[in-house]
C-alpha cells in the first residue's frame, strides 16, 4: 500500500504542485525590501557607527587626555598625544583613529569617563580612498558638531539602562 | 530591369519586411521576458525586482543591453578562434529560424510549410550543436563539462518530445502547424493530451536548459557550464538565444495543446471573438513562460543522474505507453483523422 501510494504521489506530482502553490502565495505578498538610499530601517539609540568627540555646551572640548579609550582599544587603532594647554589644563594635540582598523567594539566610549568620545549612529562614511578614513582630531571634533543633537538624544535614552 | 525587379526584388523586400516583423517584436519581447523573469522571481522570494531605471523599472533591458555592448570581446588564446566565434552565432540564428513556420493567427506565417511540426523538431535538435561547440572550443574543462551535459540532456528530452509531439499528431493529423490548431478536439481528446501537455512542459525546461534542469550552466558547480569562456556580445547572443528558445518552446506549447491563437476553453462570447488571434496567441505564450519562470523560482536544481534517469527511465516509457493508449482511444471512438479521399 505504501508503494501505491509513494507511486501515485510521485506520479500526480503531488510535492512539485505543493511547492508551486506556495511560491504563488508568496508572489501576492507585500514585499519586505526597504528602497535603501530612500527608506531606512530605525537603529537603535545603542547603535555603534560612525565616531565623534563631544564638546560641552559652552564649546569646550570634552576629552581630557586621560588615554582610556587608547589603552582599551582592542585593535590599537586609537593614537593620543597630550600636552598642557596654556591655561594649564590637561588637553590632546593628537587625536588620531584608524577606521580601517576599528573594530566597532564601543568600548572606547565605554571607557571614557567624560562622554567624549562616542559613536555616532552615521554609518554611511564610505570613502573611495584609505587614506580619508584616517580620521584625525579634526575630523572627530567636526563629526561630533554635526551629529551632536542625535548622539545627545541617543544618550539620554540610553542613560537609564547604565 | 523592370522584370527584374518585379520577379526577384519585389518578393526579396517583402520577405524581409516580414522578417523583421517577426524579429523586432520578438528581440523586445526577449529583453522584456528578462525583465519579467527578475520581476517574477523577485516577488516569488519577496524582493521587489529591478525599480531603478525608468518607471518600474521598465527600462532595465536596455541598461542590460548597452553594458553587454560595452564589455571587451575576449577570446581565450587556448580556444579554438573560428568555432569559438561561430558558436554564439549559431545558437543565435538556429533560435530565430524556427520562428519561420510559427502561425501567430489564421494565415499570418512567414512560411506555411506542410511540415512544421517537424521542420520545428528539426532545428531545435540543431540547437544542441552551438552549445557543443561553445564547449569544446572554448578549451576549459568547465565549459567542456557544461557542454557535454548539455548535448545529453537536450538529446534525452528531444526523444519525449518526439513522442508527445506524436500524440498530437495522431489526435490532429496533419503535421502543418495551422492544422493543428484548426483541428477539432473534443474533451476526452483534452483529457488524454493533458498529460502529454505536462510532459511537454517539463521536457522543454529540459530542451531549453532551465532551472530545475539548468545543469549545463550550473553557475554553483561549473560556474556558468558551457559559457564561461564567453563575455561582451558572444555571450549576449547565447543569452538572447536561451530566450528566444524558450520563447519558442511556449509557442510550441500553446499551438500543440493550448489552442493557438482561438479563444481559450472554446468561448464564444462576443467580446472574447472580438480580440484578435494575435493577442491570445500572445497572451497564452505569456501564461506560458510563466510557469518557466515560476519554476525556476520553485524548484531546487536536478543532479545529473536524476535527470536522465527522469528523461529515460520515466518519460520515454510513459510517452511511449501514452501514444499507444491515444492510438487505441481513437481507434475506438472512431475519431482517427483520415487524410481527404481515405475511407475510415
Amino acid at each position: 500500500m505504501t508503494f501505491l501510494d509513494k507511486t501515485a504521489r510521485s506520479f500526480f506530482l503531488v510535492e512539485i504542485v505543493k511547492g508551486f502553490w506556495l511560491t504563488l502565495k508568496y508572489f501576492f505578498k507585500p514585499k519586505v525590501t526597504i528602497n535603501y538610499p530612500f527608506e531606512k530601517n530605525a537603529i537603535s539609540p545603542r547603535f555603534r557607527g560612525e565616531h565623534a568627540l563631544r564638546r560641552y555646551p559652552n564649546g569646550e572640548e570634552r576629552c581630557i587626555a586621560c588615554k582610556l579609550c587608547e589603552a582599551i582599544c582592542p585593535a590599537l587603532a586609537i593614537t593620543i598625544e597630550a600636552e598642557a594647554r596654556d591655561d594649564g589644563s590637561r588637553r590632546t594635540t593628537r587625536y588620531d583613529i584608524d577606521m580601517t582598523k576599528c573594530i566597532y567594539c564601543g568600548l572606547c566610549q565605554e571607557a571614557c569617563p567624560v562622554d567624549a568620545i562616542v559613536e555616532g549612529p552615521n554609518f554611511e562614511f564610505a570613502t573611495e580612498t584609505r587614506e580619508e578614513l584616517y580620521y584625525d582630531k579634526d575630523k572627530l571634533l567636526e563629526n561630533g558638531e554635526r551629529w551632536e543633537a542625535q548622539i545627545a538624544a541617543n544618550l539620554k535614552m540610553d542613560a537609564p539602562y547604565r | 530591369m523592370a522584370e527584374f525587379f518585379d520577379i526577384y526584388m519585389l518578393p526579396v523586400f517583402e520577405i524581409l519586411g516580414k522578417i523583421l516583423l517577426i524579429v523586432l517584436p520578438l528581440l523586445g519581447a526577449m529583453a522584456y521576458l528578462t525583465y519579467a523573469e527578475r520581476k517574477v522571481m523577485a516577488a516569488m522570494q519577496l524582493r521587489q525586482g529591478p525599480n531603478m531605471v525608468g518607471p518600474f523599472g521598465l527600462l532595465q533591458p536596455l541598461a542590460d543591453g548597452l553594458k553587454l555592448f560595452g564589455k571587451e570581446t575576449i577570446i581565450p588564446s587556448a580556444s579554438n578562434r573560428a568555432i569559438f566565434v561561430l558558436a554564439p552565432m549559431l545558437t543565435f540564428m538556429l533560435a530565430l529560424i524556427s520562428w519561420a513556420v510559427i502561425p501567430f493567427d489564421v494565415g499570418m506565417v512567414l512560411a506555411d510549410v506542410n511540415v512544421g511540426i517537424l521542420y520545428l523538431f528539426a532545428v531545435s535538435s540543431l540547437g544542441v550543436y552551438g552549445i557543443l561547440m561553445a564547449g569544446w572550443a572554448s578549451n576549459s574543462r568547465y565549459a567542456f563539462l557544461g557542454g557535454l551535459r548539455s548535448a545529453a540532456q537536450m538529446v534525452s528530452y528531444e526523444v519525449s518530445i518526439g513522442l508527445v509531439i506524436v500524440t498530437v499528431i495522431l489526435v490532429t493529423g496533419s503535421l502543418n502547424l495551422t492544422e493543428i490548431v484548426m483541428a477539432e478536439r473534443t474533451w476526452w481528446m483534452h483529457l488524454l493530451l493533458f498529460p502529454m501537455f505536462i510532459v511537454f512542459v517539463i521536457s522543454a525546461l529540459a530542451e531549453t536548459n532551465r532551472a530545475p534542469f539548468d545543469l549545463p550552466e550550473g553557475e554553483s558547480e561549473l560556474v556558468g557550464g558551457y559559457n564561461v569562456e564567453y563575455s561582451s556580445m558572444t555571450f549576449a547572443l547565447f543569452f538572447l538565444g536561451e530566450y528566444m528558445n524558450m520563447i519558442l518552446m511556449s509557442a510550441m506549447t500553446v499551438i500543440l495543446f493550448l489552442g493557438g491563437w482561438k479563444v481559450p476553453f472554446g468561448l464564444e462570447w462576443e467580446w472574447l471573438t472580438m480580440v484578435p488571434g494575435l493577442i491570445w496567441f500572445v497572451l497564452k505564450i505569456c501564461a506560458v513562460l510563466f510557469i518557466f519562470l515560476w519554476s525556476r523560482a520553485t524548484l531546487p536544481r536536478y543532479r545529473y543522474d536524476q535527470l536522465m534517469r527522469l528523461g529515460w527511465k520515466i518519460f520515454l516509457p510513459l510517452s511511449l505507453l501514452w501514444v499507444l493508449v491515444v492510438a487505441g482511444a481513437l481507434i475506438m471512438n472512431d475519431a482517427l483523422p483520415m487524410p481527404a479521399g481515405v475511407e475510415g
